[in-house]
């Protein structure tokens, strides 16, 4: 399972699996556009991305809000990650995806919360828990 | 789970233990507290109040359901010299808020022609995920809007003093400054000035379908069967880059070790940072002014087209997302304090500097939308709500059910039906976003509506039913 949903009362809340901390990640992000719309995206653009934090809950935060950034400023749309690396605090990846008009996107996220978040290895898996403001 | 007793009718008390610095107040009936039971907003109503400086209590209101940091339905105010402003406190969605328009029109004006006025302004408005603003600021006029607000939209030829004057704050925080305002920020603002956005954003036409206060809805100028206008929007991804902008700098600042939760981060208020981000809030609650006037404009435009002899004024326009420098009692001494709004409503009673010249022998008008498709309501501020929760109430029902299940309940189109059954007209981009929003997600409006005019922290004006429904 690459995430799945869990249940609150007003916003988004889940939590995404990975076998390195870079998948969970990954994951984190298709968890998130999945949420605003569930279905097939073009591959158009390609991006290239780099975030800091200083903990992984941090990094975590600054890696999703840069798709927030990219989409309201550029219309980018998710579709997937190429290449993330994650080195000392310091997140580089190629984002591919689509203009976001092409889809019909029934939910505006309004921002990443570090309400309930974290990244921990629970028994072999990388786990990132996350809640977003829609 | 959190400790709390009854101490009168709608009132519960969580006592001062742990690091409170005050006790959590929740007002609210024996039924809605239940309800607010369910999830964290208690314990989140007791870690607000560990925060320092905090005054008299951290209070929630009826309509109060869990947040992050702050519940949703929080008040909390803080001292000037020793407390903290918090952008957790105000929300990401920065001056979410809800203006009020009257019309010269009958509700049967609408009836006659309810497809039509659902379409127009459904093509007008752009409302929804990813449709842009139809109206191209370039960055020197952005900085405009972040300092002047509803009023330099005016200024620019969209709508007319009483606009602004009919707005909180007159329609622009004077302690706005721009150049607090990231980069970041401004580009994921720039296109999106006049849209309404998604989620529980809308923009309705209604008709007055009971009068509770007469000498009161006569001063609001309303009256039976009157079409009204509403608009709920915020400051789009402007606001929400801004709050998370101070939250990163709080942070990097003052770390988050000692704090109960992370989204609490904070700043003493007369601090570097703690002002900075007061300035950059206040631009951000400028954009959503602006935002509000400009979708007036268009809405103006358009429903001219239909009804040529149509009036449109703006009765009323209140934060629900908001930090204000207010002055309140403490201790029986008139003090200035640092008063957090965060799904949570002014509610000024009469006699207030900051109400408008019309209302302010009767208080003033408080707007609270119900969820989509069922009723809103008017009331008016009092002197009990300065009283009792420094002055603020309610700000909507407040939701029950997540997103997640409302969807596995729910078809879009099933909610759509329902709605046009009862006579109202729905338009939405998307299906899904209707389920969300079906009205059972939310607590029932007209119980926390009692609540609040039993309490006497607003009192009932005027009930507002839906002809048409536009869903952001």
């Amino acid at each position: 399972m690459k995430y799945k949903y869990l249940e609150h009362t007003a916003d988004i809340k889940f939590r995404a699996y990975g076998k390195t901390l870079e998948e969970a990640f990954e994951n984190s992000a298709l968890a998130m556009f999945n949420s605003m719309f569930n279905g097939k995206v073009k591959e158009t653009v390609t991006k290239k991305i780099c975030v800091e934090g200083k903990d992984p809950e941090a990094l975590l935060y600054a890696f999703l809000e840069e798709f927030l950034f990219l989409f309201d400023s550029e219309h980018f749309f998710l579709s997937k990650i190429k290449n993330l690396k994650i080195k000392n605090g310091k997140l580089t990846a190629e984002v591919v995806g689509d203009k976001a008009s092409n889809y019909e996107i029934h939910i505006d996220i309004k921002a990443i919360t570090y309400n309930e978040m974290f990244v921990k290895k629970i028994k072999d898996a990388w786990t990132c828990q996350v809640v977003l403001d829609v | 789970m959190t400790e709390i007793k009854k101490i009168s009718e709608n009132i519960y008390e969580i006592p001062k233990t742990g690091c409170m610095n005050v006790p959590g107040i929740v007002y609210a009936s024996d039924k809605l507290i239940e309800n607010i039971k369910k999830d964290k907003t208690l314990s989140q109503v007791s870690n607000v109040a560990c925060l320092p400086g905090i005054l008299k209590a951290s209070i929630a209101v009826a309509d109060a359901h869990q947040g992050y940091g702050f519940s949703i339905g929080g008040v909390a105010a803080f001292d000037m010299d020793k407390g903290i402003i918090s952008p957790g406190g105000v929300g990401y969605d920065i001056n979410c808020s809800v203006r009020l328009l009257k019309t010269n029109l009958t509700k049967k004006d609408i009836l006659s022609n309810q497809t039509k006025v659902v379409e127009a302004l459904f093509k007008k408005i752009p409302s929804g995920v990813g449709r842009g603003s139809i109206f191209q600021l370039t960055k020197d006029k952005l900085k405009k809007v972040l300092e002047g607000g509803a009023k330099y939209i005016v200024k620019e030829g969209f709508g007319v003093e009483e606009d602004y004057l009919h707005t909180e704050e007159e329609g622009c925080m004077k302690t706005a400054d721009a150049s607090k305002v990231s980069e970041r920020a401004m580009k994921r603002g720039i296109g999106q000035l006049g849209t309404l956005g998604s989620g529980n954003h809308f923009l309705e036409v209604q008709f007055v379908e009971e009068v509770f206060d007469k000498k009161v809805a006569e001063v609001f100028g309303l009256k039976k069967d009157q079409v009204t206008i509403m608009v709920h929007c915020g400051s789009r991804g402007l606001g929400h880059q801004v709050a998370s902008d101070y939250i990163k700098k709080m942070e990097d600042k003052y770390g988050f070790k000692d704090l109960p939760d992370r989204e609490l981060i904070n700043a003493p208020i007369k601090s570097e940072l703690g002002k900075d981000y007061f300035a950059a809030m206040s631009a951000a609650a400028n954009f959503a002014f602006a935002n509000k006037q400009l979708i007036t404009h268009w809405i103006r435009e358009e429903m001219k087209t239909l009804f040529p002899k149509i009036k449109i004024d703006v009765v009323y326009d209140i934060c629900h997302n908001i930090a204000k420098y207010e002055e309140h009692l403490v201790e029986g001494k008139k003090k200035l304090v640092c008063v957090h709004r965060k799904g949570a409503t002014r509610s000024f009673g009469p006699g207030r500097k900051e109400i408008p010249e019309d209302y302010n022998k009767v208080g003033q008008p408080v707007i609270i939308p119900g969820s989509m498709g069922t009723s809103s309501y008017i009331l008016v501020g009092t002197k009990k709500a300065e009283e009792l929760t420094f002055g603020s109430t309610v700000h909507g029902a407040g939701r029950v059910m997540s997103r997640h299940e409302a969807l596995k309940q729910r078809k879009g189109e099933d909610v759509k039906r329902e709605l046009e059954n009862k006579g109202i007209k729905v338009k939405s981009g998307s299906f899904k976003g209707l389920a969300e929003e079906a009205p059972e997600s939310y607590k029932d409006i007209d119980e926390v509506i009692e609540v609040v005019h039993s309490l006497g922290i607003s009192k009932k004006v005027v009930k507002l039913k839906p002809l048409t429904v536009i869903k952001g």
